[in-house]
């Protein structure tokens, strides 16, 4: 059913994160003349043959599985740039390389449907492969940081599917962090059975003042 | 067939080509992620629902009239595709939706802010879930407890106060 994903482990499922991702453009090289596309969610083409033209993920990815364009792997997906990329994330500690906020989800769906069109693409697959472990890394590294004077929380370059897996959980701890620093903000249900019965209390006072 | 944005429903937007250039879809897509993102229900986006409404009821229009007018089936799928892309957000954002309004029912009917927030029709379904759910319960239970112990709201463990503040992340 549409939109039924369960709140409790992140906000978006997988599939909607790579729904969203569907709709970043990337270029494509149509083998056919095709007509202009006017969809609710935008025009595009008209389509020549050996003409590249910008289009929606999602789309390319259609028309590349129906053999009707090969896909240009976007500039960040070449080896020389990730490298650089893997390097840069490894030499530190705290801070995230710029990457494409989709870029989890966009090599994803070129490496299912659009492996001939990458050159060298098991180098590729291998390098995002590393590069999303080191930054995830880095992510529970500086998670473990959080103290109790946190009140929110800022990451620079994070990536789409990397903030969705991470949400719930800094989501749950400052809350936490919240809840255990400041006890008088929260008319706390389990205090009312720690007070015991008026005349009870009164008795034992006037007991010991003896 | 991008229709493009009317003036009014994009606050914040302070760049003029940003406003003009943004299609339904990208604001559709945007209520949808605001909706899921927030624990309480937001302000129902009644001009936005209605033009796509409106553009997805044509759509589906075009798509009949090029499967009999023989337009080669590839463009005819495309078309679909695309169709099936903005029904889905665009019924993942009533359900989200639906099932705030069907958590906090009783909250809603008590706190005329939050039931301005609604639609009409989503005010009638919150209306007719808790007159249900008020009825089953005093079928069910209530009306087989003491008299003084009858009140569906004093019995309700939903809170009194709002409990908003901590789901605030």
């Amino acid at each position: 059913m549409a939109g039924q994903s369960d709140p409790q482990l992140s906000l978006f499922s997988a599939e909607e994160v790579e729904f969203i991702a569907e709709d970043e453009m990337v270029e494509i090289v149509p083998n056919l003349r095709m007509d202009a596309l006017n969809f609710v969610c935008g025009d595009f083409g008209p389509f020549f043959p050996q003409l590249a033209t910008q289009v929606p993920l999602w789309l390319a990815v259609a028309l590349k599985k129906r053999g009707k364009c090969t896909i240009r792997p976007p500039q960040w997906m070449t080896v020389e740039k990730l490298t650089q990329v893997l390097e840069a994330e490894r030499d530190s500690q705290r801070v995230f390389e710029q990457l494409p906020f989709h870029y989890v989800e966009i090599s994803r769906l070129l490496f299912d449907h659009a492996r001939d069109d990458i050159p060298d693409v098991y180098m590729v697959r291998s390098l995002i492969e590393d590069i999303r472990d080191v930054r995830f890394h880095k992510v529970e590294t500086n998670l473990e940081s959080l103290n109790e004077r946190a009140f929110a929380l800022k990451i620079n370059n994070l990536s789409a599917m990397e903030v969705n897996i991470v949400r719930p959980f800094v989501g749950r701890a400052l809350q936490a962090f919240y809840k255990h620093d400041s006890p008088d903000l929260i008319p706390d249900q389990d205090r009312v059975s720690d007070r015991r019965p008026q005349v009870a209390n009164n008795a034992t006072r006037r007991h010991l003042r003896r | 067939m991008a229709s493009e944005a009317g003036e009014g429903s994009t606050a914040g937007m302070d760049d003029y080509e940003t406003l003009i250039s943004t299609t339904d879809v990208e604001l559709l897509k945007k209520a949808w992620r605001n909706e899921k993102a927030a624990p309480e229900i937001l302000r129902f986006e009644t001009s936005l629902i209605q033009r796509i409404r409106g553009q997805i009821q044509l759509m589906e229009e075009n798509i009949e009239e090029f499967a009999g007018s023989g337009i080669d089936p590839l463009t005819v799928s495309l078309y679909q595709m695309d169709l099936d892309r903005t029904q889905y957000l665009f019924r993942s954002y009533l359900r989200i939706r639906l099932q705030k309004i069907e958590k906090y029912m009783f909250h809603i009917s008590k706190n005329p802010e939050v039931q301005s927030r609604l639609s009409e029709q989503e005010k009638g379904f919150a209306r007719r879930c808790a007159d249900d759910m008020e009825r089953h319960l005093e079928e069910s239970v209530l009306s087989k407890l003491p008299d003084n112990y009858q009140d569906t709201v004093k019995q309700s463990i939903i809170s009194e106060e709002s409990d908003m503040r901590f789901s605030w992340f």
